[in-house]
């Protein structure tokens, strides 16, 4: 598997005039220039687990971003780990912190300013739903590693021995994790590349972004969603019928 | 506390929510008769995948769609089974609930109600599963835009946890009973990751008292509080359809209020009495032992009252 | 995983017009049972997956009793096993007969 890019060249390549972007306790904030605007960015770096702060943080950033109107385009960039595993956490809400994180992408999103994630570390289970997979677009560099859960995790609940579960995990990218996996289920939309310059391949992402969620139909022609799509649309057809 | 689920029963509405099958809440939360499924179980829409870790699979996936009308309104209606793979979302399971939110933008219901009962992801079809969970999420917020309200009701046994519990949070109203629990990780996920003296998934008080109905109510997390019975989730999903608030901007702008004050105010609690002793509960001890009335009576007596900020 | 498949005819249709019915949940010792009233009315068809391998003769013994007893002419009925016990299968296969015998 390929290195995964480290933040600050991430960055360089992003903006090479120059950013505002800053982290602190593993959460990313700030903007730089994108074309003739500016583009706001998020994020989680360095496998950070996403709790109640970070999450009330990041969801305060992006409705700044709404606030003040315009079309500034949102990236979030994640690197991070699962939700935070804490009695704490789950006592005070963890659910609606994350949700909640969620949403404010969503409208931002729907109020005009384009989501694209970037997935360039790894990313898991809550804290994946929370950013990654609430933009409009989710792209991912090479040495991107996400998960559901690993596979000794999957071993021990699902009671197989786990050579048997990485030798299913070779031909059935449903359960399996890892980026190739997420491409084919449609969850990833597109892979970056490393070598060329990041700010003209997001402002190319913003550009052709599709209006829908196209993530099912795209998990129907990569093969690792054979049938969600299907599924979804003749929920549809029979709620239409008279 | 004890947590007694009551009596089967002959009438559908004095039934127990937690002891029903996902089919049996739906027949009886709906007027009678008026349930009519999608994409039913002779369709034998059944797993892909759950035959390669040779596990059984189900007609339906665990996840029951279709449309009824609840006190004459028409609503769009999805149960999970939490018996059936701990009602886990799947391919299809997903998918189902997927087409059922798109369906809304359509044929535009007075709401769209959502009967969770899950643990989460279906590890046997994990990628899915999660990418579901977000498509869910994403047309929930539509369907809401849209100005359709999306509730969800929990008292199910598996609870409503993992990507459940997320997209619980993007509804617009929750109902939840005694026995519903409303959370991320689960005990037993919290135990096995960080050791039993972080959470111990065998003390069942401390479960009900950090995920289970009554703190999620006080917490502002759940804005209904029901009995566990089909009759009382009827009634409380029936009085939530009306004045629902908007999907806006000025709606998160008072969740992200309402969440930023939670921290600063519990932040530093270490369990929930100490959390309901601030809001206001003289004898926080005995809320888990309160029936529905008691309970009922302290949340009209404290300052904190209902909220629109989810 | 097995699939289980038994032929039975009848001496009679099962009363009710029911097109179909469904009873019982897929989970550990439960089982879920799919009737549809779509063959000849003396003829049965049941065909079950099962998780638990091994125990086709306890399934045709079962399935053969509850034939027997009911006389359910014109109906397929398909099973999703979880590990159900025999006294299981008989309860869920007598309460989906009953349902399509309901007005």
């Amino acid at each position: 598997m390929p290195d995964k890019m480290p933040l600050d060249t991430l960055l360089a390549s992003l903006f090479p005039a120059g950013h505002a972007v800053t982290v602190a306790d593993g959460l990313i904030t700030g903007e730089g220039p994108l074309n003739d605007g500016r583009l706001a960015v998020i994020g989680i770096d360095g496998d950070t687990a996403l709790g109640i702060e970070g999450a009330c943080l990041l969801a305060g950033r992006v409705l700044d971003v709404v606030r003040a109107g315009g079309s500034t385009p949102i990236l979030v960039l994640v690197d991070s780990d699962s939700q935070r595993m804490s009695r704490r956490d789950e006592l005070l809400g963890l659910n609606e912190y994350l949700a909640h994180l969620a949403k404010a992408l969503l409208l931002a999103d729907a109020q005009g300013h384009p989501t694209i994630g970037l997935l360039y570390g790894h990313s898991a289970a809550g804290a994946f739903i929370a950013t990654a997979l609430a933009t409009r677009v989710l792209a991912a560099l090479p040495g991107a590693h996400p998960s559901v859960m690993d596979l000794p995790s999957v071993a021990r609940v699902t009671k197989l021995p786990l050579e048997i579960l990485q030798d299913m995990a070779r031909t059935t990218s449903v359960f399996a994790p890892g980026l190739d996996n997420m491409v084919q289920t449609g969850a990833v939309q597109a892979t970056l590349d490393p070598d060329r310059p990041l700010g003209p391949q997001i402002a190319a992402l913003i550009a052709d972004s599709p209006a829908a969620d196209t993530r099912d139909a795209l998990g129907r022609e990569r093969g690792g969603r054979p049938l969600a799509h299907a599924i979804a649309a003749r929920v549809v057809r029979e709620a239409q019928g008279a | 506390m004890d947590w007694k689920p009551v009596a089967l029963s002959a009438s559908p509405l004095a039934q127990s929510w937690y002891e029903a099958s996902a089919r049996a809440r739906l027949a009886g939360l709906l007027d009678t008769d008026t349930f009519e499924e999608f994409i039913g179980p002779e369709q034998r829409m059944m797993s892909p995948h759950l035959p390669l870790f040779a596990l059984p699979r189900a007609f339906d996936d665990g996840m029951i769609v279709g449309r009824g009308r609840l006190d004459g309104r028409d609503v769009l209606a999805a149960a999970q089974e939490g018996r059936f793979m701990g009602g886990a979302f799947g391919e299809i399971h997903g998918a189902k609930l997927v087409g059922l939110l798109r369906a809304a933008l359509a044929v535009k219901p007075a709401a769209v109600l959502i009967l969770f009962d899950t643990g989460g992801v279906r590890l046997q079809e994990a990628n899915a599963g999660e990418t579901a969970i977000a498509e869910i999420m994403r047309a929930i917020t539509q369907v809401r835009a849209a100005g359709i309200p999306v509730i969800g009701l929990i008292g199910g046994r598996a609870g409503c946890y993992g990507g459940g519990g997320l997209i619980a949070g993007t509804c617009v109203r929750l109902v939840i009973s005694e026995g519903g629990r409303l959370s991320v990780s689960g005990p037993e996920v919290i135990e096995t990751n960080k050791g039993a003296e972080e959470f111990d998934s065998r003390d069942r008080a401390l479960v009900w008292r950090t995920m289970g109905g009554k703190h999620r109510r006080l917490l502002g997390a759940a804005d209904a509080f029901a009995d566990d019975t089909i009759g009382a989730f009827r009634a409380a999903a029936s009085a939530a359809i009306p004045a629902a608030p908007a999907f806006d901007l000025e709606t998160l702008e008072a969740e992200q209020a309402r969440l930023a004050a939670r921290i600063a105010r519990f932040g530093d609690a270490r369990d929930a009495t100490e959390i309901w002793s601030r809001l206001g509960v003289n004898d926080p001890d005995a809320v888990p032992g309160l029936t529905t009335e008691g309970f009922d009576a302290l949340l009209d007596s404290l300052p904190e009252g209902s909220h629109d900020a989810r | 995983m097995e699939t289980l498949r038994f032929r039975h005819a009848t001496t009679r249709p099962l009363p009710g017009t029911r097109p179909s019915a469904i009873t019982g949940v897929v989970a550990s010792g439960n089982l879920e049972v799919l009737l549809e009233r779509n063959l000849p009315p003396d003829a049965c068809h049941v065909e079950i997956d099962t998780a638990i391998n091994g125990y086709a003769e306890v399934w045709a013994a079962v399935v053969a009793d509850f034939v027997a007893r009911r006389q359910p002419g014109g109906l397929t009925i398909t099973i999703n096993d979880g590990g159900a016990r025999p006294d299981t299968v008989s309860l869920r296969l007598a309460q989906g007969a009953r349902l399509m015998e309901l007005p």
